[in-house]
């Protein structure tokens, strides 16, 4: 059906997909797996003709082929299904599935009536029991899978991409889904499925291919397979991990987390954080592992006070309970925040070094109450700029011109400045090349060795293992791990961070 | 590399700044040579009377929109604050049911108006950030609310005869320079002082250029975006007050459409609307170009009709000039 040839590609440096070559069969389930960051969704997006960029071949149907858009794909007869919903939440259903390709009558407007009736039709397919008029923004995240799901099937698709179809969608929802695949499979079509609950696979999947750090590593016969080989296969590389064995001097808790919950704003009653218990003592780095969407991020930003009205439960610092309404009361308490997106949450990258090293710190640079000293600002952001290192031209340089890994030390720099207590990093290395990394690794480890608190959010589990004194897991929402780092294992937190129920 | 690219980089911030003041120097020169009457103290100091007022007002603007916020209400709240001042000044405030009886002197008045102008902007910020209501939005209803309110309280009627003490602001000399540019003149000082030397400017600035970013550095960002419309309603006050004392009179639609003349100047003056990049400088220099370009199409005897025509062309041409100048970067 669709074979990919030596498929490489790179973003500005950084290799995504290092010669990918695999086979989709026609007729089956082709499911692929990997860690985040294994290369799934960039070489989805290349068969889908998102990325027309790359090296390496494409065959489809024994013809070579290069899509220049998402719509030659289409024509071609593959479409996909993207993780994000790709839908305009104003417009109807109807709409939606005939965006782009609106059918007309012979005055060359809009045929409404057929594209309602035709609709009507899809929605009865995905067992989707709503009026085609109905605005989408209307539906639930799960019912809007449905409706991309019937947008897949109008277009007559022979190939079938599903990314984590089933991340927004309830158990009786699911089941629909499956049947769906069924259909497609007895009518002749091939898909592809993406998902991390392994469980999913092994019900519906007819063959796994298996993506690691942008090669395909395996590939076979789901039948042959059990779970703990395909988790082996997903996670075994041969690096060796230096791993973090100083102790922890000190037992005094510093930061106490009990039943912290966070609802889900756009589903009801479900959660993005659920009943999350721990604590992180006095020079203690903590990894905080999980896939993509266990809810990491939402923790950390949570105990930074930046969901003050949907969350719950209590957080002490040095046993005294914390009101954390808002970031700048989570700074106050001495919990500062360097965030997942640095360049949209961490700097102003219209603003110099300075400004935005010296941002969190303006009320102890001012003369006399009033006026921001720039002698002492100076020589506050010289400093810091030696002390971590920064590679900047000069103090007046715009930040936006700075390396990925500098811009992060700038983030970091702000806030040791404001002495933290518990310094929270949300994938503090990612899209920074390995000799940053390996300064910051060393940073971070210094700073606990004076007394702060830290919390490292990471995807890559050698990085949480070089870091972490003790290694906590997450998996939809909840703790599903918390246990010295000498007793994790790659495998071992993969199976924890993956969904079994 | 890096140095080479730095120093680039100042000069053309550099040039860049002083983009608005090359064109005015420009405009002066080609004036001068067109007509003969656009180059003598008399007429210099008349341009920057009647530049006073846009001077206040846009200043307060530049504010707001280096937060990237907008504030259509300046000149409904520069009426308003006209009206309180000579009401107040002329009619005191009484209390029929307490009969209680208010006077105010000069300098009561001036508090009063420039404190209510801080009320009406407070206001503005606190719809913005509590509702999250768009600036466009809220400070277009209060374009509205202000302006029924100075009619309410004026009762349509033009207040007058305010004395010759309250005349001197808008009418006076100081060392050979009219008060109002002297007071515009404090308001720029002021401004000028709380975006470069202040934490609150730094704080204007990073949320103008990034607010998650600054929200994510613990900035109070309701307190800050508050604070700024609350100056922004203030200095409109002052040229609410200095627009009173010139006529001797409080119109109740007075003002009207002085936010454009405003917004054009800030524009002009080369402060992005999108928020973060500008100075209170280039607005001075913004509103002193409309206020030359006005004088001098006056001189010139070109018709009111091409004037608005011209007026409309120089924004668009600044902006222009403005994006072609960043395309570079």
């Amino acid at each position: 059906m669709l074979v990919a040839k030596n498929i490489s590609k790179k973003f500005s440096g950084i290799i995504a997909l290092d010669k990918v070559n695999l086979e989709l069969l026609p007729g089956r389930v082709n499911a692929i797996i990997g860690e985040n960051g294994a290369g799934k969704s960039t070489l989805m997006k290349i068969f889908s003709g998102v990325y027309t960029e790359y090296e390496g071949s494409l065959l489809y149907k024994g013809n070579v082929v290069r899509f220049s858009s998402t719509k030659d794909a289409e024509k071609a007869g593959i479409v996909i299904i993207h993780q994000e919903l790709n839908l305009v939440p104003q417009l109807t259903i109807a709409e939606n599935i005939f965006l782009g390709r609106e059918l007309l009558n012979p005055f060359g407007l809009l045929d409404k009536p057929k594209m309602k009736s035709e609709t009507k039709q899809l929605l009865q397919r995905v067992q989707l029991n709503i009026p085609p008029g109905t605005p989408v923004g209307k539906l639930k995240v799960g019912q809007q899978q449905l409706v991309e799901i019937a947008r897949a099937l109008h277009t007559n698709a022979e190939l079938i991409i599903m990314d984590e179809p089933t991340s927004a969608i309830t158990d009786r929802e699911v089941e629909h889904l499956f049947k769906i695949i069924d259909e497609l499979k007895a009518a002749g079509k091939t898909i592809v499925y993406i998902s991390h609950k392994l469980k999913e696979l092994f019900l519906k999947a007819d063959r796994y291919i298996v993506l690691r750090d942008g090669s395909t590593v395996a590939a076979g016969d789901m039948k042959e397979v059990t779970q703990d080989t395909l988790i082996e296969m997903m996670a075994g590389r041969k690096i060796v991990i230096e791993r973090n064995s100083a102790a922890v001097d000190s037992a005094e808790p510093l930061l106490e987390l009990k039943n912290i919950s966070l609802k889900n704003p756009s589903v009801s009653s479900a959660w993005l954080v659920k009943d999350v218990s721990f604590t992180l003592h006095k020079g203690e780095i903590l990894g905080l592992y999980g896939l993509m969407g266990a809810g990491r991020t939402e923790l950390m930003e949570t105990l930074f006070g930046l969901h003050p009205k949907l969350s719950s439960g209590t957080v002490r610092i040095d046993s005294l309970p914390q009101r954390l309404k808002s970031p700048a009361d989570a700074v106050a308490a001495g919990i500062m925040l360097v965030p997942e997106d640095r360049k949209r949450q961490g700097l102003c990258l219209d603003l110099a070094v300075r400004p935005n090293t010296s941002i969190t710190v303006l009320e102890k640079l001012q003369a006399n109450g009033l006026m921001i000293s720039k002698a002492k600002e100076r020589s506050l952001v010289k400093e810091y700029i030696k002390q971590l290192n920064i590679k900047t031209a000069s103090q007046e340089t715009l930040s936006r011109h700075l390396s990925g890994g500098n811009q992060q030390k700038i983030v970091i720099a702000k806030w040791l400045a404001k002495k933290p207590k518990v310094l929270l990093l949300d994938g503090p290395t990612r899209g920074i090349d390995v000799g940053a990394k390996a300064e910051l690794y060393k940073l971070i480890k210094e700073l606990a060795a004076t007394g702060v608190g830290i919390i490292v959010v990471s995807s890559e589990i050698p990085e949480i293992l070089a870091l972490a004194h003790r290694v906590l897991v997450m998996c939809e929402g909840e703790l599903t791990g918390n246990l010295p780092v000498a007793e994790a294992s790659e495998s071992g937190l993969l199976q924890l961070a993956i969904h079994k129920n | 590399m890096s140095g080479m690219s730095e120093t680039t980089i100042t000069y053309k911030q550099r040039i860049k700044s002083l983009q608005s003041l090359i064109a005015l120097v420009v405009l002066c020169i080609l004036l001068s040579v067109l007509t003969d009457k656009f180059f003598t103290t008399d007429n210099g100091l008349n341009i920057l009377r009647q530049t006073a007022v846009n001077i206040c007002v846009a200043t307060g603007m530049t504010l707001v929109v280096l937060t990237a916020g907008i504030d259509l209400s300046v000149g409904s709240v520069l009426a308003l604050c006209g009206a309180i001042a000579a009401g107040l000044l002329k009619n005191g405030w009484v209390f029929p049911s307490a009969d209680l009886y208010i006077g105010f002197t000069i300098f009561g008045v001036l508090l009063a108006a420039i404190i209510a102008g801080g009320v009406l902007g407070w206001f503005n910020g606190f719809v913005i950030t509590k509702f999250k209501v768009p600036p466009f939005v809220a400070t277009l209803a209060m374009l509205t609310i202000a302006r029924g309110l100075t009619m309410l309280y004026t009762k349509g009627q033009p207040i007058s005869n305010l004395g010759a003490k309250f005349a001197f602001i808008g009418a006076g000399s100081f060392l050979g320079i009219p008060v109002p540019v002297w007071i515009a003149l404090l308001v720029v000082l002021l401004a000028a002082f709380i975006t470069k030397q202040t934490r609150l400017g730094r704080y204007i600035y990073a949320i103008g250029g990034n607010e998650t970013a600054a929200k994510f550095s613990g900035i109070n960002i309701p307190k800050v975006v508050i604070m700024v419309y609350a100056l922004a309603g203030m200095m409109a006050a002052v040229g609410g007050i200095i627009v009173t004392s010139r006529l001797d009179s409080a119109q109740p639609n007075a003002g009207v459409s002085y936010e454009l003349d405003a917004i054009a100047a800030v524009v002009i003056g080369g402060t992005s609307l999108s928020g973060g990049r500008g100075t209170v400088w280039g607005t001075v220099m913004g509103a002193i170009i409309i206020g030359v370009l006005n004088n001098g199409l006056v001189l010139l005897n070109v018709s009111p009709f091409w004037q608005q025509v011209v007026k409309g062309g120089v924004i668009l041409l600044a902006v222009i000039i403005d994006k072609i100048g960043n395309k570079n970067d």
